[in-house]
C-alpha cells in the first residue's frame, strides 16, 4: 500500500510524512475523503439499479404468465399462506427500520448502539429465513413444486408454473437475505473492531442501502405472490 | 497544446522515467492479485486475443465445411456446435469485453487524469469472474457442445441434449464481469476527472465508454435472469417458454434481445470511441462537432434500448409492434450518421498521415458504413420479410461487428500499443497485416451480401449447388483473413523483443496518454495533471 506517487502536493502519498492528514481508510487513488465517499455511493446505487432489473425480469415473466394463465395462478396463489407472508413482511420492514438506526448510529459515533441495532437486524433477517423454511418444506410435503416436479392435485393445468415462479422468485430472494445477512455480519465485525465513526461510515450505509432494496423486493412480491386474487 | 500539467513538485524524481508498471513490481504474484488497472487491462487483453484467437479457428472450421455442398470435413451436428461455438465465444468473451475491459480499462483512467478506477477490487475480481465465466463456456465443447446458435433459443434450447447449461452458465457470469467493468467505468467518470477536466473536455473515447457502461450496467442484468430463466426452465422443466407447457417462445425472444440487441451497442459504441481518438490525431486537426459526437454516443444508447423488436418482425409479434420498432431502428441512423459525417468533416483540409491505426480508422469508416446501411434494409418491414435469416443478416452484422468493431479494436491496439508495451511494431508489416485483413474481410463478407439475397439461408449446413462458387470465394476471403491476423500476431509479438523503444507521444496525440511515459509509471502520472483546454486542440 505504501506506494507514493513521485511528488505531488496534495497529498495522495500513502507514506506519511508528517504534514499529510491522510486518515487510514482513504485509499490511494482517491485525492479526499469525500471523493471516496461520492465515489462508493454511486457504485451502490448503480448496483442497486443492476438489482431491480434483474428482478424486474422476473416480474415481466409474471406477469406475462398470469395473463395467460388467470385460473391456474389464481389457484396456486391459494396454496399460500397469507398468514406467514405477513409475519414475514412484517419482520423484514422491522429490520429495515433497525438497519436505519444502526446508520444513524454510525453517524453520531455510538458504537455501542450500531453493534445492538446490527445484531437485531441479523435476528430478523434469520427469523424470515427460518418461516421461508418453513413455507417451503409444507409446499414440499405437498408435492408443490416447480414444473416437471409438480405432482399435487390440481385444477386448473398451469399451477406448476406459478409455483417455478414462487420458487424462482421467493428463492432469489433469499439468496439476497443471505448475500445481505453476510454483508452485515461484515459490517458488524468491523463495527465491533472499531472501524466506523461520524467520519467514516460509508460501508454500514452503503448495506443499509442494499438492505432496503431486498426489502422493498419483499414489499412487491409478497402482494404479488400472496394477496393478488 | 490542450493540456498542461502544472508541476507542483520541487523535486521530481529523476528516476521517474525508467520505472514503470510494467518493472514496477516484480514477480507472477504481483501480476496475479494486481490492482493496477493498466496489469489488468493487459491481462484482459491477453485473455480476449486468446478468446479471439479460439473464435476465429471456430469461424475457419465454419468456412472451410461450407467450401461445397454436403460433408467437407464434418457431420451437421459437429458444424452446429462449431458454429455455436464461434459466435458464443466471439460475442461473450472476445467483443463484449474487447475494447472496454482490455484498452478502456488501461486507458480510460489515464485519458482522464486519475490514477485508476473507482474501486480497483472490483476491477480485479470483474477479471477473475470473467476467467470463470470462459472457463464454462470453453467446458462446454468437451461435455458435448451446445449447438442451438449463440441466441439459446427456445424451445430447442430447453430441449437439446448438448451442454446448453455449462453454455449459459458462462454467459451468465460473464454478465456480472461486464456488469462490474461497467459500474466502475461510470463510476471513475463521474468521480475521478482530473481538475480542470469538465465534461466537456472529456476525450471522446470516455464518453464512449460512458455510453456503452450505462447499457452494461442497464442491460445485462435481464441477461442473466434470462439465461438463469433458461437454466432452470432446462433443468426443473418450469414451462415459461415452453408453449408445449404452457409457455411463450418470444417471451424468450423478447428478454433476449432486450439485453442483445443493446449488447450490439455495447460493442459499436466502444469502437466509434476509439475512431474518434484516432481521426483527429492523424488529421492534425481539431475534431469537428465534439458535442455531437459526444451526445450521439448517448443518443444511440437511449434509442438502442427501443428496438429490440426488430429480431422479430417474422416471430408474430403484432404490425404495430413491429411498425413501431421498424421506425425506431431507422432512429438510430441518425446518430450514427452524425458521427460518420463528424469524422469525415474532421478530415476535411486536415494533414493526414497514414499510419498503421489511421488505415484502420479509414477501413473503419468505409465498412462500417456498409454494414449501417444494410441494417436500414433490414429494419424494413417488407424487405426483412424477404432477408430474414439469411446470409445478408450474417454478411450486415459481421460489417458491423468485424469491420466495425474488430477494425476499430486493432485501430485502437495499434494506436496505443507503443503507449502499452513501450515498443514501436514493424510499420510496414502492420501496413501489409491491415491490407489484407481489409480484402479478406471484403472477400468474405460481400460474397455473402449476393448470397443472402439470392435466398440462401443461414446457419444450413448443406445448400444448392448453385451457391457454390460464391460460398468458394468467400472461405478463400476466410484465409486471408487468417493470413492477415497470423501476420499482427507475429510483428506485434516481435516488437516486444526487437521494436525500438517508444518515444512519450510518438504520434503527436494532445490527450493525458501522451504526456506521461511509455509505458506510464505506476500511478499514471509524474505531476497532477489539469485539463486547460479541450482534447483536440492542435497548434497548427
Amino acid at each position: 500500500m505504501s506506494t507514493a506517487i513521485h511528488g505531488t502536493s496534495h497529498g495522495h502519498s500513502q507514506d506519511h510524512h508528517g504534514h499529510h492528514d491522510h486518515p487510514e481508510y482513504l485509499q490511494h487513488h482517491f485525492s479526499d475523503a469525500e471523493q471516496q465517499v461520492e465515489a462508493s455511493k454511486l457504485g451502490m446505487w448503480l448496483f442497486l439499479v443492476t438489482e431491480v432489473l434483474l428482478f424486474g425480469g422476473l416480474f415481466v415473466a409474471f406477469a406475462a404468465m398470469r395473463s395467460l394463465h388467470y385460473e391456474s395462478f389464481h389457484e396456486g396463489h391459494e396454496h399460500l399462506s397469507k398468514t406467514l407472508g405477513i409475519i414475514n413482511t412484517v419482520v423484514l420492514i422491522l429490520s429495515s427500520f433497525t438497519m436505519a438506526l444502526g446508520v444513524h448510529a454510525s453517524q453520531t459515533n455510538q458504537k455501542k448502539k450500531l453493534i445492538n441495532y446490527l445484531v437485531v437486524t441479523l435476528l430478523c433477517a434469520l427469523t424470515f429465513l427460518v418461516i421461508k423454511y418453513f413455507e417451503y418444506s409444507e409446499k414440499f410435503h405437498h408435492g408443490l413444486l416447480p414444473g416437471r416436479y409438480f405432482t399435487a392435485h390440481h385444477e386448473n393445468p398451469h399451477v406448476s408454473i406459478f409455483f417455478g415462479l414462487y420458487f424462482l422468485m421467493t428463492g432469489l430472494h433469499g439468496i439476497h437475505i443471505i448475500a445481505g445477512m453476510s454483508a452485515i455480519g461484515w459490517v458488524l465485525w468491523r463495527a465491533i473492531k472499531g472501524h466506523f465513526n461520524s467520519e467514516y461510515y460509508t460501508p454500514v450505509e452503503n448495506v443499509g442501502l442494499y438492505w432496503h432494496l431486498v426489502d422493498l423486493v419483499w414489499i412487491y412480491l409478497f402482494p404479488l405472490l400472496y394477496l393478488l386474487p | 497544446m490542450s493540456t498542461k500539467y502544472v508541476d507542483s513538485v520541487s523535486s521530481v524524481e529523476s528516476t521517474a522515467h525508467s520505472e514503470n508498471y510494467i518493472n514496477a513490481k516484480k514477480g507472477l504474484m504481483s501480476w496475479i492479485v494486481t490492482l493496477d488497472h493498466k496489469r489488468i487491462g493487459v491481462m484482459y487483453l491477453g485473455s480476449i486475443l486468446f478468446a479471439f484467437m479460439l473464435g476465429g479457428l471456430m469461424a475457419l472450421l465454419v468456412r472451410l465445411e461450407l467450401i461445397a455442398p454436403g460433408r467437407t470435413i464434418m457431420g451437421p451436428k459437429t458444424y452446429n456446435q462449431v458454429f455455436t461455438l464461434h459466435g458464443a465465444i466471439m460475442v461473450f468473451l472476445f467483443i463484449i469485453p474487447s475494447i472496454p475491459a482490455a484498452l478502456g480499462n488501461f486507458m480510460l483512467p489515464i485519458l482522464l487524469g486519475a490514477k485508476d478506477v473507482a474501486f480497483p477490487r472490483l476491477n480485479l475480481a470483474s477479471y477473475y469472474i470473467y476467467v470463470v465465466g470462459a472457463i464454462f463456456c470453453v467446458a462446454s465443447l468437451l461435455m458435448g457442445a451446445a449447438d442451438t446458435g449463440w441466441t439459446f433459443y427456445t424451445p430447442y434450447s430447453t430441449t437439446t441434449g448438448t451442454s446448453v447449461v455449462s453454455m449459459t452458465l458462462g454467459a451468465f457470469i460473464l454478465g456480472f464481469s461486464s456488469i462490474f467493468t461497467g459500474l466502475n467505468f461510470i463510476a471513475t467518470i463521474h468521480k475521478l476527472r482530473a481538475p480542470g477536466m469538465t465534461w466537456g473536455k472529456m476525450p471522446l473515447f470516455c464518453w464512449g465508454m460512458y455510453a456503452t457502461s450505462v447499457i452494461q450496467v442497464i442491460a445485462t442484468p435481464v441477461l442473466g435472469i434470462t439465461l438463469l430463466l433458461l437454466i432452470m426452465e432446462k433443468v426443473l422443466g418450469v414451462g415459461i417458454f415452453d408453449a408445449k407447457l404452457g409457455g411463450d417462445p418470444v417471451l424468450y425472444q423478447h428478454f433476449f434481445w432486450f439485453y442483445s440487441h443493446p449488447a450490439v451497442y455495447i460493442m459499436i459504441l466502444p469502437g466509434m470511441a476509439i475512431i474518434s481518438e484516432i481521426i483527429p490525431v492523424f488529421s492534425h486537426k481539431t475534431i469537428f462537432g465534439y458535442r455531437a459526437i459526444a451526445l450521439s454516443s448517448v443518443a444511440i444508447a437511449i434509442i438502442g434500448f427501443l428496438v429490440w423488436g426488430h429480431h422479430m418482425f417474422t416471430s408474430g409479434q403484432s404490425e404495430l409492434a413491429g411498425m413501431i420498432f421498424s421506425f425506431l431502428t431507422f432512429l438510430v441512423a441518425i446518430p450514427s450518421g452524425i458521427k460518420v459525417f463528424n469524422w469525415v468533416a474532421t478530415m476535411y483540409k486536415g494533414s493526414i498521415s497514414l499510419n498503421t491505426p489511421m488505415l484502420y480508422a479509414l477501413a473503419f469508416l468505409f465498412l462500417f458504413t456498409i454494414g449501417g446501411l444494410t441494417g436500414l434494409f433490414l429494419g424494413t418491414l417488407s424487405v426483412d420479410v424477404h432477408l430474414h435469416d439469411t446470409y445478408f443478416v450474417v454478411a450486415h452484422f459481421h460489417y458491423v461487428m468485424m469491420g466495425g468493431t474488430v477494425i476499430a479494436f486493432f485501430g485502437g491496439l495499434h494506436y496505443w500499443w507503443p503507449k502499452i508495451t513501450g515498443r514501436m511494431y514493424s510499420e510496414s508489416l502492420a501496413k501489409i497485416a491491415c491490407a489484407l485483413t481489409f480484402i479478406g474481410f471484403n472477400v468474405t463478407f460481400l460474397t455473402q451480401f449476393v448470397l443472402g439475397s439470392r435466398g440462401m439461408p443461414r446457419r444450413y449446413y448443406n445448400y444448392v449447388d448453385q451457391f457454390q462458387p460464391l460460398h468458394a470465394f468467400s472461405t478463400v476471403g476466410s484465409w486471408i483473413l487468417g493470413l492477415g491476423f497470423l501476420l499482427m500476431a507475429f510483428y506485434l509479438l516481435a516488437s516486444l523483443k526487437t521494436g525500438k523503444k517508444a518515444s512519450d507521444n510518438p504520434w503527436g496525440g494532445v490527450t493525458f496518454e501522451w504526456q506521461t511515459p511509455s509505458p506510464p509509471p505506476e500511478h499514471n502520472f509524474n505531476y497532477v495533471p489539469v485539463a486547460t483546454h479541450g482534447p483536440y486542440e492542435y497548434k497548427s
